[in-house]
């Protein structure tokens, strides 16, 4: 599959994903309080995710140009399909090699460039302008963590529930896969798996699943093997109502805390992790740690070249700064330990 | 006691049995000999050299089962040789790999402890200055400043690191490593430095919250009315108690220092066993990534019992059944 066509179904899946949690939050006002809560507490963070999640979002968006009468390597050029971000750039926006921010002329040599002044943030070794780079790695970022949330939630869940409800054999059966899943350090298995599945996009966030989903099923699975004791639960079984719809009705609305807060942590650290694999040369082309690993050398060049580094490690800081501050604030919201505390 | 202790063994020793079966999944089913052999030699490899490849280093026994000699298999194999500590030879260069484990641990080993033990004393000590004044505004500094710390990526602090006290300031050499006593420090300041940047912010919130938590028991309330001072109450009284979280937190980080430090060994040029996994990754050497994962776990789940061990000698209450 083209990789514009792959990158617009995962958004396409991910935009269905957060609608439909939005939808169901809509419904309790016990989430809707938190939601609104959460505004009034953090609406700087919130907004600075949003606008990631807006350019995200556009850069999704592609289609291809018609054909007009050009010639061989324009055609190339435009008959890419193009997402509103790069359209927001002209469509040859490429010099030779390195530019300052703003420059008229090329780094090294002092041609002329084809573009002068209006490279905002310079250009990078091969000539690619930092600014669309930096903006386009938004996409990367939000597919990293919200693909493999969309991965490590449901797993988790699945596993954790039926473990802490049904108990017996399958919880021994669980708690061993994860015990066995959990002594084998985090980065090492993930080093592992993606040597072993191939680097991609799919892969590298399928690995970061398959090391992510632990935490979440232990608490999950804990906090199930308390709901199942409670009166409610004898309550409503005693009315006849089957496990499916208990699990359904009773036992999985009182576990979603558990996963709004694991989700709002994960993220930052997901989007952390692939920067540490893309140094690794395992990582996800076109994102901030890789744009991170290319500039590390260019700081000891000569004149320096800081503008790389700069975009992509502002960029990425801003993103998890923003995430971070959201999560702790959910955190403090949905905690009834830290609620317990406040009051 | 004894028997829970045995008990707990038992069930380590079925977890590393779990995870040397994930391993050969891992290794062996989904990615066949083929697989690792086209990736050693290149996608065009004449199939001679993929089989000859094979043979030579030693995968070319059935998986599961061999009829004409028994228990040569793979499977067979690959659990014998993990579990007896022989590891064979790196599929990149042939080198032993326990002899490149026995070079690399020294080099690691000095990085990763002083960095453990520098950390632990300024991110508890910090912990429990914040934990002193929590709800003020140096409390509130405090975690702002730790939420910013945490979303910094690793690898700018590195590149930060090197650039600023490596290059601006020359104080100490950007990269490299020399065992000799004398200069081993000079190599070594930076890397600590910058491995305690990197960590410091996660690991102050955590034992922060660890203390916020304690400060609210009543045992403090009586210490307070019989005249403790702020610092006598925090070290003596509050330390003591947060013991449990403190140590599984400890103990199970112990396991790290043998594997080292992936980053920060292969960025400051430190030889260790950080380096080595590094190394494999970019060589396509499977059997080192697969012994440093099965290390990794082995020195983890051990840990994990010293732990429980360590749970009733802090706290008398703590009665292993």
């Amino acid at each position: 599959m083209e990789p514009y066509v792959l990158s617009n179904w995962i958004t396409g899946l991910l935009l269905a994903a957060l609608l439909l949690a939005l939808w169901g939050a809509r419904q309790s006002r016990l989430w809707r309080n938190a939601g609104r809560q959460l505004v009034r507490r953090r609406p700087v963070a919130l907004g600075v995710v949003a606008a990631y999640a807006l350019v995200a979002g556009l850069d999704s968006i592609a289609w291809t140009d018609p054909h007009h009468e050009v010639d061989e390597a324009q055609a190339v050029l435009l008959g890419a399909p193009r997402t509103v971000i790069d359209r927001l750039f002209p469509a040859d926006f490429q010099e030779a090699s390195y530019s300052a921010p703003l420059a008229d002329f090329e780094l090294y040599g002092g041609e002329p460039l084809k573009h002068p002044g209006r490279h905002l943030l310079g250009t990078d070794i091969i000539g690619r302008d930092v600014l669309h780079r930096g903006l386009k790695g938004a996409r990367v970022a939000l597919v990293i963590g919200g693909l493999t949330s969309l991965i490590v939630l449901p797993l988790a869940l699945l596993v954790g529930v039926s473990a802490g409800y049904v108990g017996g054999r399958l919880d021994d059966l669980v708690f061993f896969v994860m015990s066995t899943l959990a002594s084998m350090p985090s980065l090492l298995l993930l080093i592992a798996l993606i040597m072993v599945l191939g680097v991609g996009t799919l892969q590298v966030c399928i690995a970061l699943g398959v090391t992510g989903w632990v935490g979440l099923a232990r608490l999950v699975r804990a906090e199930t093997f308390k709901i199942r004791e409670l009166d409610f639960v004898d309550a409503a079984r005693v009315l006849g109502t089957s496990e499916l719809r208990i699990v359904w009705r009773h036992v999985l609305p009182n576990l979603m805390h558990l996963v709004v807060i694991t989700f709002a942590l994960l993220f930052s650290s997901l989007v952390l992790s692939e920067v540490v694999l893309s140094w690794l040369g395992i990582g996800i082309e076109g994102s901030w740690g890789r744009m991170i690993d290319q500039a590390r050398t260019e700081l000891s060049r000569e004149p320096i070249i800081w503008w790389n580094l700069f975009t992509a490690s502002l960029a990425l800081f801003g993103m998890i700064l923003a995430v971070n501050q959201v999560a702790d604030a959910v955190r403090d919201i949905l905690d009834p330990r830290t609620q317990a505390e406040r009051s | 006691m004894i028997s829970y202790v045995a008990r707990r063994l038992a069930y380590g020793a079925v977890t590393v049995l779990g995870v040397l079966a994930f391993l050969f999944v891992l290794f062996f089913l989904y990615a066949t000999p083929q697989d690792m052999a086209r990736r050693a030699l290149g996608e065009k490899a004449p199939p001679q050299a993929i089989e000859q490849w094979i043979v030579n280093h030693e995968y070319h026994h059935p998986r599961f089962w061999n009829p004409e000699e028994p228990g040569k298999t793979l499977l067979f194999d690959h659990f014998r040789r993990m579990l007896t500590f022989d590891f064979g030879r790196s599929d990149a260069d042939d080198v032993p790999v326990m002899r490149r484990i026995r070079e690399g641990i020294g080099p690691s080993l000095s990085l990763t402890i002083p960095l453990f033990l520098g950390g632990l004393f300024v991110s508890i000590s910090m912990a429990l200055f914040v934990a002193t004044f929590r709800e003020t505004y140096i409390d509130r500094a405090g975690v702002a400043l730790c939420v910013f710390a945490m979303s910094v990526s690793i690898l700018l602090y590195i590149i930060g690191g090197q650039f600023l006290v490596g290059r601006l300031l020359k104080w100490f050499p950007v990269s490299g490593f020399d065992p000799s006593p004398a200069v081993i420090g000079r190599f070594l300041v930076l890397p600590v430095l910058v491995g305690l940047a990197a960590s410091f912010g996660e690991q102050v919130r955590f034992y922060r919250t660890v203390f916020v938590e304690e400060t609210g028991r009543d045992y403090v309330r009586t210490a307070r009315a019989k005249g403790c001072g702020d610092g006598r109450v925090m070290w003596n009284h509050v330390l003591r108690n947060a013991m449990i979280p403190i140590i599984t937190r400890v103990v199970l980080a112990i396991p790290f220092l043998f594997t080292g430090s992936i980053l920060l060994e292969s960025f400051f040029g430190i030889p260790g066993l950080g380096s080595m996994t590094v190394d494999a990754i970019h060589a396509n050497d499977f059997a080192t990534l697969r012994v440093m994962v099965f290390i990794g776990s082995v020195l983890f789940i051990v840990g994990q019992i010293v732990t429980d061990i360590c749970y009733t000698l802090a706290d008398p209450r703590v009665r292993l059944e």
